[in-house]
């Protein structure tokens, strides 16, 4: 299984039957693909609708029904659109059951740095900040390391997103939870022993007694 | 249908230098033939405000790759390489503004607020140089309400009276852009006769609306 697999399948072990969800572009987009058979999970799209759908067929896009990245999408039965105020405010509002975002770092804290590398790259932080700060659950799908270095680290060197921790932070190596007391390593995937996760690791880690394995579907 | 006009006239009231809100998400939403009149207008030194400069060449890109903005104020310029280029070689101020807080800066001139109170952007790059206030023990970042002289919008459909409605992924910024610049532009895809639109599905209601702009 790649890194992205392992990521994505874990995470979608946090979606709940009726929950409201918003996917961050890229890697984030491919939870969708793992919502358990029977689920109902309600997929938020910030540009304004709930009830997001997979890419039509050739022919049957409505250049007025895009995801954020401006792809085309299909509207669900039940599906409901409306306009930036209300879609932020359902984020913003606390009507948010969960968010996963993408991740270029996460602090000692839990603070995520995700929107910008000043010099490199300045997209603008689109509606990051709202969802970090407002979903009730934020989950970080990111890869372990970048280029050899540590993304969970002491202090983040790139801009905050938020100074709220968030909930989660998933990797293709480890579940990491982070609480009061600082980072606690939740579960390791499989095949991956904890000192392997310590060694790609710049933040301290809680290591409890037993860290189970994620339990992954094949 | 007296405010019924084609897009080179409506286009006419705006100077050079002036503030606009154009409505679009990636450009879905956005008025182009609108659009397409400032530049054939030759109109520049705009301050555009917007969800995002789209891509070059398509909404708002368009613009941005004519040079005809001075200022943007937007939440997102990743998908357009020329905004990202302009802003480093100092050529264009970029004002980056979280999406809700944008959302909500526009809603809060249209709606007569004083302001937005949030959380979002408290401890980060985009609270610099910007007040906070305490308020029953939290913290907020007051961020300021946003004004134009002039928005340009699209809707689905109007009626003669210009009561409009949007669609899907189509409303985005429309329907709040409408109440918060002084001058209202909107361009439909579809006329439709008055009644045809009911009272409960009018989503801006015409008498916001100065100039109206009709299918080609």
């Amino acid at each position: 299984m790649d890194a992205k697999t392992i990521i994505v399948k874990r995470i979608a072990q946090e979606l709940r039957d009726g929950m409201l969800v918003n996917l961050g572009i890229g890697m984030p987009t491919e939870v969708a693909n793992h919502v358990p058979q029977g689920m109902m999970v309600y997929f938020q799209s910030e540009n304004g609708i709930i009830g997001m759908g997979a890419r039509p067929p050739e022919g049957m896009t409505d250049r007025h029904l895009t995801d954020a990245g401006g792809q085309p999408i299909t509207a669900l039965p039940g599906a409901a659109s409306f306009d930036s105020a209300m879609s932020f405010g359902l984020i913003r509002g606390g009507h948010l059951d969960m968010t996963v975002l993408g991740g270029l770092q996460v602090d000692a804290k839990g603070r995520l740095a995700n929107w910008m590398i000043p010099g490199k790259m300045v997209p603008g932080m689109g509606g990051a900040m709202d969802l970090v700060t407002g979903a009730k659950r934020v989950v970080v799908a990111m890869t372990h390391t970048a280029k050899g270095a540590a993304k969970l680290v002491n202090e983040c060197s790139l801009p905050l997103t938020s100074q709220r921790p968030v909930s989660l932070i998933v990797t293709e190596l480890a579940v990491v939870e982070p609480t009061a007391d600082g980072l606690l390593l939740r579960e390791r995937a499989p095949g991956v022993t904890v000192d392997a996760i310590l060694a790609q690791t710049e933040a301290s880690l809680i290591v409890p007694d037993a860290v189970p394995e994620m339990r992954l579907a094949s | 249908m007296k405010l019924a006009c084609q897009p080179a006239e409506a286009v006419a009231q705006i100077p050079d230098g002036a503030t606009v809100m154009i409505g679009g998400f990636m450009a879905v939403g956005t008025p182009e033939r609108l659009v397409d009149a400032l530049l054939e207008a030759g109109r520049r030194d705009l301050c555009v405000i917007g969800n995002d400069t789209a891509r070059p060449g398509v909404g708002i890109g368009k613009l941005i790759v004519e040079r005809r903005c001075r200022k943007v104020i937007v939440s997102h310029i990743g998908t357009n390489p020329e905004t990202q280029r302009q802003m480093i070689a100092g050529e264009l101020e970029v004002e980056l503004v979280p999406q809700g807080t944008l959302a909500e800066r526009v809603r809060a001139a249209g709606f007569g607020l004083g302001g937005v109170l949030t959380p979002t952007g408290l401890g980060t790059i985009a609270a610099e140089g910007k007040p906070t206030l305490e308020l029953d023990g939290r913290t907020f970042l007051v961020e300021r309400p946003l004004a134009a002289d002039f928005a340009l919008i699209l809707a689905k459909e109007a009626d003669y009276h210009a009561n409009l409605s949007y669609t899907l992924t189509a409303y985005n910024f429309n329907p709040l852009m409408a109440m918060a610049a002084r001058t209202v532009i909107a361009e439909a895809e579809t006329i439709v006769p008055v009644g045809m639109i009911t009272p409960d599905d009018v989503d801006t209601p015409g008498v916001l609306v100065d100039y109206l702009v009709g299918t080609p």
